[in-house]
């Protein structure tokens, strides 16, 4: 066993991570906020993928998709939130949850609105902690944090909105 | 519904109509397209689930009945998934015909 800190912003470059953690032996087991767990095996023996779930593993709905995706021979590593990790035994074929157009926007479409309420949020503590910051230092400080959540957010979503210009080019 | 909303089908649809010709479950469909289309078309299991269940809704395919102990799903084609299968094989020849007439190949 070995656990790893680790702050991921975005989830292709985690799942990149995870998979050459795996190729090197060495597979996820557990995620908790910013710590992997992961459990000495064969190298190469699974392929991992990251998906952001429509619905909580905790509701019905949810657990209805992982039942489905255990029954497709995938297994339901963790999860934090709604974000799922799923690994399946290496085949020699990649390892992909959405294979054609309409799913992967839909997924990349899922994303985007999730960041985009957290941008929103913080947009509104920046300016609310910056009103107030003119009288108290501790919210001037908390609206630098805001703001820096709020670019690091941009640039996060403009990242995925190119994902998804560049899905259309594929598929044209 | 008339006949030409149906078409034309995306080959992912096409596909999984056809594998519902006779009762399947979610991984048996994944292999039967990868079979049928020579491993051209690798279907991902999220988008094979986004499908059935828009098929479902449709209903174009319709659950069966497990018989206890097997709790794995099955799906199958209802008749107006037939109906949409037919159609779009005779749009598909139309436009094959079209262009073996037209290109002389």
């Amino acid at each position: 066993m070995m656990k790893k800190r680790k702050l991921f912003f975005n989830y292709q470059k985690e799942e990149k991570w995870i998979n050459d953690m795996a190729k090197s032996g060495w597979h996820l087991i557990k995620y908790t906020f910013a710590c992997y767990t992961f459990e000495k095996g064969l190298p190469g023996e699974y392929d991992y993928c990251i998906e952001l779930l429509e619905d909580a593993p905790t509701t019905e709905k949810g657990r209805e998709y992982l039942t489905f995706m255990e029954e497709a021979g995938i297994e339901y590593v963790t999860n934090s939130a709604n974000w799922a990790y799923f690994r399946k035994k290496s085949t020699g074929e990649p390892f992909v949850i959405y294979t054609d157009y309409m799913s992967r926007k839909k997924h990349l479409q899922r994303i985007i609105s999730l960041f985009s309420i957290i941008l929103a949020m913080n947009l509104a503590f920046a300016l609310y902690n910056m009103t107030i910051g003119l009288f108290s230092s501790f919210n001037f400080y908390f609206s630098i944090l805001n703001w820096l959540v709020v670019i690091g957010l941009s640039s996060l979503i403009f990242v995925y909105l190119k994902n998804m210009q560049e899905l259309k080019q594929d598929d044209a | 519904m008339s006949k030409e909303a149906y078409a034309p089908l995306t080959e992912a649809v096409y596909y999984i109509l056809l594998a519902l010709e006779q009762p399947r479950h979610g991984y048996a469909i994944m292999q039967y397209i990868t079979e049928i289309s020579h491993e051209r078309i690798n279907m991902g299991p999220g988008t094979l689930y986004g499908a059935l269940k828009n098929l479902l809704e449709k209903e174009w395919i319709a659950l069966i009945d497990g018989e206890v102990g097997s709790r794995k799903k099955e799906y199958i084609l209802t008749d107006i998934g037939k109906e949409v299968v037919v159609t779009e094989m005779i749009r598909l020849e139309e436009l094959l015909t079209n262009g073996k007439k037209i290109m002389k190949r």
